[in-house]
């Protein structure tokens, strides 16, 4: 291959593409709000529909915190790579001499920074709103620093699989659903351990685990997925 | 630098072209003519890489291109039917981030003053989704003006852009030319302008049929052909 590698300034095309899709989100705020308001909403809703008292809710608090966050993030989904596919940006990243891996990382990071990162300032209010004993907190917040960015890692590979498909929301469900089981398991098991007094360290090792695993093998998916969407 | 041997691409049952050679050196203009539907875009987004499905042969600095595409990308710049704009930036910053993934950081005066020559002086801080659709591909042809890479694939390049936008563009594509860069482009209009380094490719001369036998009559008619 006749490409010089060094002349080629990937990481600064990445944190170029981390920029824009972070600028894209603050001028638009309402499309990063979306999922935060639905992640309020959901967790409102439970204390009404199940039961008010303290011990039940305390119960169910670690549980509930974790699947709306995971909800939330389904939901965020769609617009990952849906405007870049419509204005057509997502040609020129295709086209980028840099590895689309390393882009399409870059996107990811941009997408859990505008929702994950919201997603876990909002949990400790929830969780609070929900009576989760105060010694699960650090449990709480550790698995979802780790699991979010899993979360939006694996819904990417979704997300680019049906970058070409109209109203493409469930079919985006359908795919990432089995990738976060997993995650929900491992995170809702480490809250649950640290509400009975036990170690958690091993559910978040486990995360952990998972989330050098995609960070590893997501990004190539996410670019194989692209190319061959856009292929046809 | 680029060649293409015996492509032959099918949509739907149809064949959009067949037997289909060329080959672009430096300096050089190719100009892909074609009915609405024969397959311009289609055979643009091949030769960009964007499509493997095809078959024959492309070849970029005598070598395959499949195992030349991180020089190939380097050198090339596609302008697409989408201009690649984003509505929430300005035209600056969609300049920027459209530079950046083709490893080229230019200067704020370097598009500043591309700017200005496609007439976008003054708007240089206004969101683009406030500019109209013709002037956010003046964004993306201000972007090409800067770009340093040798190929340009051009889809329809004079798409929405008025009357001065188009002298202007003839004559960046004839300096790009000059200067020994390579252009790619499909347009309905004839390119006058650019004296004596245009050749033409008439996608119809290699245009197949349907392949079922149904429309043979179509065929005989000469309706597809």
């Amino acid at each position: 291959m006749s490409v010089d590698v060094q002349q080629l300034e990937g990481r600064k095309a990445m944190m170029g593409l981390i920029r824009r899709d972070l600028k894209l989100a603050f001028r638009t705020p309402g499309q990063s709000l979306n999922p935060v308001v639905f992640y309020l909403m959901v967790a409102s809703l439970f204390p009404l529909g199940i039961a008010p008292e303290r011990e039940t809710l305390s119960q169910l608090a670690g549980g509930i915190v974790w699947i709306g966050a995971l909800l939330a993030v389904l939901l965020s989904l769609d617009s990952l790579f849906k405007g870049d596919n419509d204005d057509g940006s997502l040609d020129q990243l295709l086209l980028s001499p840099h590895p689309l891996p390393l882009l399409v990382l870059g996107k990811v990071i941009a997408h859990w920074l505008t929702t994950g990162v919201a997603l876990i300032v909002m949990a400790p209010v929830l969780a609070l709103m929900l009576h989760l004993p105060e010694r699960a907190f650090p449990a709480l917040m550790a698995s979802l620093l780790l699991g979010t960015p899993l979360m939006s890692l694996a819904g990417g590979i979704g997300a680019a699989l049906t970058v070409r498909v109209q109203r493409s929301g469930v079919l985006i469900t359908l795919l990432s659903l089995p990738l976060y089981i997993p995650v929900l398991i491992f995170g809702t098991g480490a809250v649950q351990s640290a509400v009975d007094g036990m170690g958690y360290a091993g559910h978040l090792l486990w995360l952990g685990a998972f989330l050098v695993m995609g960070l590893c093998l997501a990004p190539i998916a996410i670019a194989a997925a692209l190319r061959i969407v856009v292929d046809g | 630098m680029l060649e293409v041997v015996q492509l032959r691409c099918e949509r739907d049952d149809r064949v959009l072209f067949s037997e289909l050679s060329m080959k672009l050196s430096l300096g050089e203009l190719l100009q892909i003519e074609g009915a609405n539907g024969s397959g311009k875009t289609t055979l643009l987004r091949i030769l960009a890489g964007l499509s493997g499905d095809f078959q024959g042969n492309i070849f970029w600095k005598e070598k395959k291109l499949s195992s030349m595409y991180a020089d190939f990308r380097l050198s090339t710049f596609y302008f697409g039917h989408k201009p690649a704009v984003k509505a929430e930036l300005t035209p600056v910053e969609n300049i920027r981030w459209r530079a950046s993934l083709r490893n080229e950081s230019p200067s704020e005066d370097r598009i500043f003053s591309a700017l200005e020559q496609v007439n976008l002086a003054g708007f240089e801080e206004v969101a683009c989704g406030h500019l109209s659709a013709g002037q956010h591909r003046r964004v993306a042809l201000a972007d090409l003006s800067i770009s340093v890479s040798p190929l340009w694939i051009l889809d329809e390049p004079f798409t929405a852009i008025d009357v001065h936008g188009v002298a202007w563009l003839e004559t960046v594509l004839a300096k790009h030319v000059k200067e020994g860069g390579m252009v790619i482009i499909t347009s309905h209009q004839s390119l006058s302008d650019i004296s004596g380094t245009v050749r033409k490719v008439k996608l119809d001369d290699f245009a197949g049929g349907f392949l079922e036998d149904e429309f043979d009559d179509e065929m005989d008619s000469g309706a597809f052909l």
